[in-house]
């Protein structure tokens, strides 16, 4: 069972506390978008062996939203953040790379 | 109005720490920029304690001030007292973005008393109850079996809790089942 | 025959007596007993029979590993099956019955499977029972089930209670055997919060049974020492009776502490489940003996070497008279030396290795025991009970060489590490060929979230059999932890332990070696399933070579011991069939739980009233004590109906929608979502929120609005009411307040978190009562204190003040079409209100009226329901709802969902009201019928009932229902299925049934 550290109010708090929302830095398309695009706006998710961007709201704790880097494969999380933050942080991303050289998630590396 | 019920009447038990629900205790939301000087005088100037950090709670009888989240924050009192602090703060904060509520009615508050005391959360809620992780002045939002509930301590061998008043019934029966003669861990 | 002896048995108090009863039958044990040391010193060797042919069964273990000597434990409220008797202490009164038998453990009828075994094979149930059919239900399966099966179901809710409890520790050890208590010592030494935990009762595992001497005194006064120092020590916790069940992700473990089982009915928990979050997991479980393989290793009598020296030395139980051993090394000669010490017959040790030269053989010689290398057996004679055993060459084919009477056999083909925690989260193991076993490869250790290991195997179960490496290795594991927690570990002399050395073993997976295949067929693997060498060898012809594919097939480990003693036999024996090495063929898998915990302890507190939160109004008990008929609603109880004196659920309905419509009804709306929404981008947020215009809305004024979800799906519904330029109150459903709450906040934060918006939930905050019907305005009136006249208060209007000296806020809103208002007040004043309105009302025929009177009054006047009307998959649009859908917003939430090409098909299912032809109700979830049948060969659909009542207002059956273009068809008549194979005739009407035009409501 995770243990994630929520950066809004400092609690590392484990699973049975949080609510897991899915891929995170997802850009929404509303009216007016192509079908393409908002297809994979609703639909297209990552699915990686590896590193990955998880929204978690602190549930049962202050209620805020957060956005963890996270390994789908061995559980290691390299870092969390605020949701309120439109792309993974540069240290998040130093800290993914210096774990895992070479990582690729969407178009990011 | 009538005297205001509280949601079990005062309910208590003994077990190897006494549990008992507490009569209305005014309390009150506030959201807003926690930074901001007027929130802070807002908050300060009812509940007459010191502004809390992180995760902080300050309390002194009846009146305290709990950090909630990055954005909000429990301001408590006499329960009779609520409607003035209501408009006092809102008053004092009308040129300001936030939201101040009355929430009294919309809790229902433990205590949890005595040596045992700790071990009676510790059964219940995923949190690190040892008295290294968790002392007085601090809060802890957290989850107690099933539903969410939030506590601190008001002295040494003290826990106040709250929950939402409809499960009020469900926590005390929680929280007497943890404490029933018998069930001592021995831990702390 | 197995007896108590004279002398001896470290853990037994002989003076303290305990009477307990075995089938019925009186016996005595002493305290210190587990069960199956006071069962066998009463030489009841035979204690069950095996699932699948139904043999006799004996112990073969001493501890958690024991296969066969399960029992039915307890009697009423605190009766178990499957509880084994090598981990049951013994207690005063205990009673137990053998299972898996009838109609008697010593005659078993199902054992005429034996003599059938041949035709058990392994698969037996895939391939033998397949043809004929028909046969399957009618004879083969009500067959397997009379005869399969474990132990009885409980029939009595169980009496005691069980609980959780939280603990974080810097460093958990698991096991409290030598090496456990070092590592305890080492890392409580350097300060960090330790918690060992211990499955038995007792401390210091194997190591004062097989002789261990440490700094130069027996084990017993170190470990005493060991003991003292850590209690000592205000960082450290101590747990007997305490399992450490499964270890997780990010160092979760789960520890199954056994508070009372020895001592039912005290007042404490009978179970206590430790989740524990550790920073590092030590696990020094030990390791446990294999069985060997020869023909009649289960007939009772048959056990480990190290079992019966744990008979002998913990309880002073001699499992035989006469013991033959044997072996492949030499750790079980010591089983032999223990015998003849105890004055009790070794008539020969039967080794399998060519030569064995070791002290301990040297010891066994010079005691004058008979050695035989380079033999095996061949096959052990009895039945329920050993009688002897042929001796054969190991090199052999099983020709006999000889005959030794006997009445038990220790066997010892050497030691597995006990490396099931170390695996449970992804630790990795390494083929020891020395050992010839699988040990925890410190390479791969588990990792956490941190990326660093955090479980550190330690002693025995780390592959270090020997006491002298055992004990050093778990003073290395304490430190090791504490050091990659950055905490110092402390010098200071490791103790040092010793004990005989020991030469060299041999594996043995078959004995003989050259066996044929009239003896593989009696050597059982897996005893509790009934698994034989001759099944896997089987297996592995017929083409099964993944190990798990050979262990599903077979069943071998799949038993409630989870092969604890087959799992390496096993699949050693399958990787000689395939010529495969035995590390390419690996193992199964390790999953948690250790060995079976209870489902109580599972449950903890969740059980009985507390099984789930129960939420209740602040009128709740007025409701109780008024006869309420409960409905859940979410968690929450809603009155359903107030049934009075002799009246049905359905008349009580029927009185209470026609006492509303024609006088007054009251309506505890307490469960209704209320969500302040404030700020400057407040309407913003909510025109965003809603599919229709809210920013728009006056102060003082309600609208109604629909929620969809960003698939453009209809989620809740509800009335906003517009308490001043920056703030609203929004209801939601009764139970939706949580996740709408949760979903606006979802929207704030993270899309539009520069937005200056905040919400609050105060759905508890207030107790709402709808005053409903004719009458309603006459009530308030009379009770005073606010104008709620049409004038000052118009529909779909709020106003503030109070009703009868309570501080309210009255909504003008109708879900029933009635004249209607709905008053909040604070929820400590909710009862003192309603009961104030019940007198008053009286003398307008007031009645409280329930959720379903609710539900009838909504649907006759055509109001969908969420969760009724809507299921996921329904739009606004398929309920006729266009009104409530703004066309001059450019975006709301599930705008654009809206407007993909399957959501604009006319051919959609869309709401309708629904008649039927006799006035009859159709049933709830209705399919309408089309033509013809899909390519499933179902009956095609054309719309179904979502909606369905008996109308006591227009006393018919009304229903609503999405039909395909069914706005289109008005007055078209279509057939319902009903369960019973019949149809129902409905007409397409509107789904207004009552009151069109509103005026009722609007007075």
């Amino acid at each position: 069972m995770l243990i994630l550290h929520c950066p809004h109010c400092g609690v590392d708090a484990e699973e049975t506390e949080l609510a897991p929302g899915g891929e995170a830095h997802l850009k929404r398309f509303g009216p007016g978008s192509s079908d393409a695009e908002f297809e994979s706006y609703l639909f297209h998710r990552e699915n990686p062996r590896g590193v990955h961007f998880e929204r978690w709201r602190h549930a049962f704790g202050c209620g805020k939203w957060f956005i963890a880097a996270r390994a789908t494969d061995t559980l290691e999380v390299f870092g969390t953040y605020r949701a309120q933050t439109a792309a993974p942080p540069q240290d998040i991303r130093d800290a993914i790379t210096a774990k895992r050289p070479g990582w690729a998630w969407r178009d990011l590396a | 109005m009538s005297e205001p019920v509280s949601a079990l009447d005062g309910a208590a038990c003994e077990g190897f720490a006494r549990v008992a629900e507490q009569g209305p205790r005014g309390m009150i939301t506030l959201r807003g920029d926690l930074a901001s000087v007027a929130v802070k005088n807002a908050a300060t100037g009812v509940a007459g304690v010191d502004f809390p950090g992180q995760r902080e709670c300050h309390v002194v009888g009846e009146r305290g001030l709990a950090w909630m989240s990055p954005d909000e924050l429990m301001v408590m009192l006499p329960h009779a007292e609520v409607p003035a602090a209501v408009a006092t703060m809102t008053g004092a904060l009308s040129g300001e973005h936030s939201l101040v509520a009355d929430v009294s009615d919309a809790r229902a508050l433990f205590r949890i008393e005595g040596p045992g005391a700790r071990e009676v959360l510790a059964k219940l809620a995923p949190v690190d109850l040892s008295p290294a992780a968790f002392a007085p002045g601090m809060i802890r939002r957290t989850r107690l079996a099933q539903v969410p509930a939030a506590f601190w301590m008001a002295g040494a061998e003290t826990f106040e809790l709250v929950c939402f008043r409809s499960v009020a019934q469900y926590v005390f029966d929680l929280l007497k089942g943890a404490a029933a003669p018998g069930g001592e861990v021995g831990y702390f | 025959m197995s007896t108590r002896l004279q002398t001896g048995g470290r853990l037994i108090d002989r003076n303290a007596r305990r009477g307990f009863t075995f089938n019925g039958r009186r016996l005595e044990g002493v305290a210190g007993d587990t069960l199956a040391s006071a069962l066998l010193a009463n030489d009841q060797m035979l204690v069950g029979r095996s699932f699948k042919y139904h043999r006799p069964r004996g112990f073969v273990a001493a501890g958690a590993e024991e296969p066969n000597g399960l029992v039915n434990l307890g009697t009423g409220g605190r009766f178990e099956p499957n509880q084994r008797a090598t981990t049951t202490e013994l207690f005063d009164g205990l009673a137990c019955a053998s299972q898996n038998h009838w109609p008697s453990l010593d005659f078993d009828i199902g054992a005429v499977n034996g003599p059938l075994a041949r035709f058990l094979p392994a698969g037996f149930y895939y391939k033998t029972f397949i043809q004929p059919r028909p046969f399957w239900k009618h004879v083969y399966e009500p067959f397997i089930r009379q005869s399969a099966g474990l132990g009885q179901v409980p029939a009595e809710r169980d009496a005691d209670r069980y609980e959780h409890f939280y603990a974080f520790v810097d460093v958990l050890v698991i096991g409290g055997g030598i090496a456990g208590l070092q590592a305890a010592l080492a890392a409580g030494r350097a300060g960090a919060r330790v918690l060992l935990i211990e499955q038995t009762a007792h401390w210091g595992g194997r190591a004062p049974v097989d002789g261990v001497t440490i700094d130069g005194h027996p084990a017993e006064a170190w470990i005493a020492r060991a003991l003292k120092a850590l209690e000592g020590m205000e960082n450290v916790t101590l747990r007997t009776r305490c399992m450490g069940a499964g270890v997780y992700d990010h160092g979760y473990a789960l520890g199954y502490e056994r508070v009372a089982d020895h001592s039912p009915g005290d007042t404490r928990p009978r179970h206590r489940l430790w989740k524990i979050r550790a920073a590092r997991i030590i696990t020094a479980t030990g390791a446990i003996e294999r069985p060997l393989s020869f023909a009649g290793n289960d007939i009772p009598g048959v056990m480990l070497a190290s079992a019966v020296r744990d008979y002998v030395a913990n309880w002073a139980v001699s499992p035989g008279d006469r013991t033959v051993v044997v072996t492949n090394n030499d750790d079980a000669y010591r089983t032999a030396l223990m015998l003849r010490e105890a004055g009790l017959v070794v008539p020969a040790i039967i080794d399998a290795r060519p030569t064995a030269s070791g002290p301990l053989v040297r010891a066994a010689r010079e005691a004058g025991i008979r050695v035989e290398t380079g033999r095996g057996i061949a096959r052990v004679k009895g039945a329920k009970r050993v009688t002897g055993v042929a001796l054969c060459a190991q090199a052999g084919e099983g020709a006999v060489l000889e005959e030794i009477p006997c009445d038990a056999v220790a066997m010892s083909g050497g030691w597995s590490p006990v490396v099931h925690l170390w695996s449970h989260c992804g630790g990795k193991l390494t083929w020891d060929a020395g050992q010839a076993h699988f040990r925890p490869d410190p390479e791969r250790a588990p990792t956490s979230h941190d990326g660093a290991p955090f479980v550190i195997a330690a002693g025995s179960a780390n592959g270090y059999l020997l006491a002298g490496e055992a004990l050093a290795d778990g003073d290395a594991a304490g430190k090791s932890a504490v050091r990659s927690l950055g905490m110092a570990a402390k010098g200071g002399a490791v103790p040092k332990a010793e004990a005989e050395a020991e030469g060299p073993m041999t594996p043995v997976w078959m004995m003989p070696q050259g066996a044929g295949a009239e003896l593989r067929m009696k050597m059982w693997l897996d005893y509790q399933n009934d698994v034989k060498v001759s099944d896997v060898q089987l297996a592995a012809r017929e083409g099964y070579e993944s190990v798990e594919h050979t262990k599903r097939y077979t069943t071998l480990g799949m038993a409630t011991d989870q092969g604890k003693l087959s799992n390496i036999n096993g699949l050693a024996v399958l990787s000689q069939s395939l010529g495969a090495d035995i590390p390419q063929v690996g193992t199964t898998t390790f999953r948690p739980p250790y060995t079976p915990i209870s489902f109580g302890a599972i449950a903890g507190e969740a059980r009985g009233d507390t099984f789930q939160p129960l939420r209740r109004t602040p009128m709740h008990r007025w409701h109780e004590e008024n006869g309420a008929d409960w409905e859940p609603v979410g968690q929450w109880r809603r009155p359903y109906c107030y049934p009075r004196d002799g009246e049905s659920r359905e008349d009580a309905v029927g009185r209470e929608v026609k006492n509303t419509r024609q006088n007054l009804g009251l309506l505890d709306a307490s469960t209704l979502g209320k969500i302040l929404v404030k700020g400057p981008d407040a309407g913003r947020f909510l025109d965003m929120l809603y599919t229709n215009m809210m920013s728009n809305l006056k102060p003082g004024k309600c609208r109604y609005g629909l929620m969809c979800n960003e698939n453009g799906f209809l989620m809740d519904d509800g009335v906003v009411a517009r308490i001043d330029e920056e703030t609203f109150l929004c209801h939601t459903t009764s139970g939706g307040a949580e996740h709408i709450h949760a979903h606006m906040e979802d929207w704030l934060q993270c899309e539009w978190w520069d937005w200056r918006v905040y919400t609050a939930n105060l759905t508890e905050q207030f107790a709402q009562i709808a005053v409903v019907g004719p009458h309603a305005r006459d009530l308030l009136e009379k009770l005073g204190g606010m104008d709620v006249g049409a004038g000052a208060l118009p529909f779909m209007a709020w106003s503030e003040g109070e009703i009868a000296g309570v501080r309210a806020r009255v909504y003008r809103i109708s879900f029933s079409g009635e004249l209607s208002y709905e008053i909040a007040v604070p929820a400590s004043q909710g009862l003192a209100l309603w009961e104030k309105l019940v007198s008053a009302g009286e003398e307008f025929g007031l009645m409280p009226y329930g959720t379903e009177a609710l539900h009838v009054m909504r649907a006759e006047k055509g109001f969908i329901m969420i969760g009724d009307e809507t299921d996921g998959t329904v739009i606004p649009q398929d309920l006729g709802l266009h009104w409530a859908i703004s066309k001059k917003k450019d975006d709301y939430i599930g705008k654009r969902a809206q407007q993909r090409a399957h959501m604009v098909d006319p051919e959609r299912w869309q709401l309708v009201g629904l008649e039927t032809l006799g006035g009859g109700v159709l049933p709830e979830g209705a399919y309408a019928l089309a033509p013809d049948q899909n390519a499933n060969g179902q009956r095609n659909t054309q719309g179904r009932v979502t909606s369905t009542y008996y109308s006591p207002t227009l006393e018919r059956g009304i229903a609503l229902g999405l039909v395909r273009r069914g706005p289109e068809r008005m007055g078209e008549i279509i057939e319902f299925a009903t369960l019973d194979g019949t149809t129902m005739s409905a007409k397409i009407v509107d789904p207004v049934f009552y009151d069109k035009d509103g005026e009722k409501q609007n007075v």
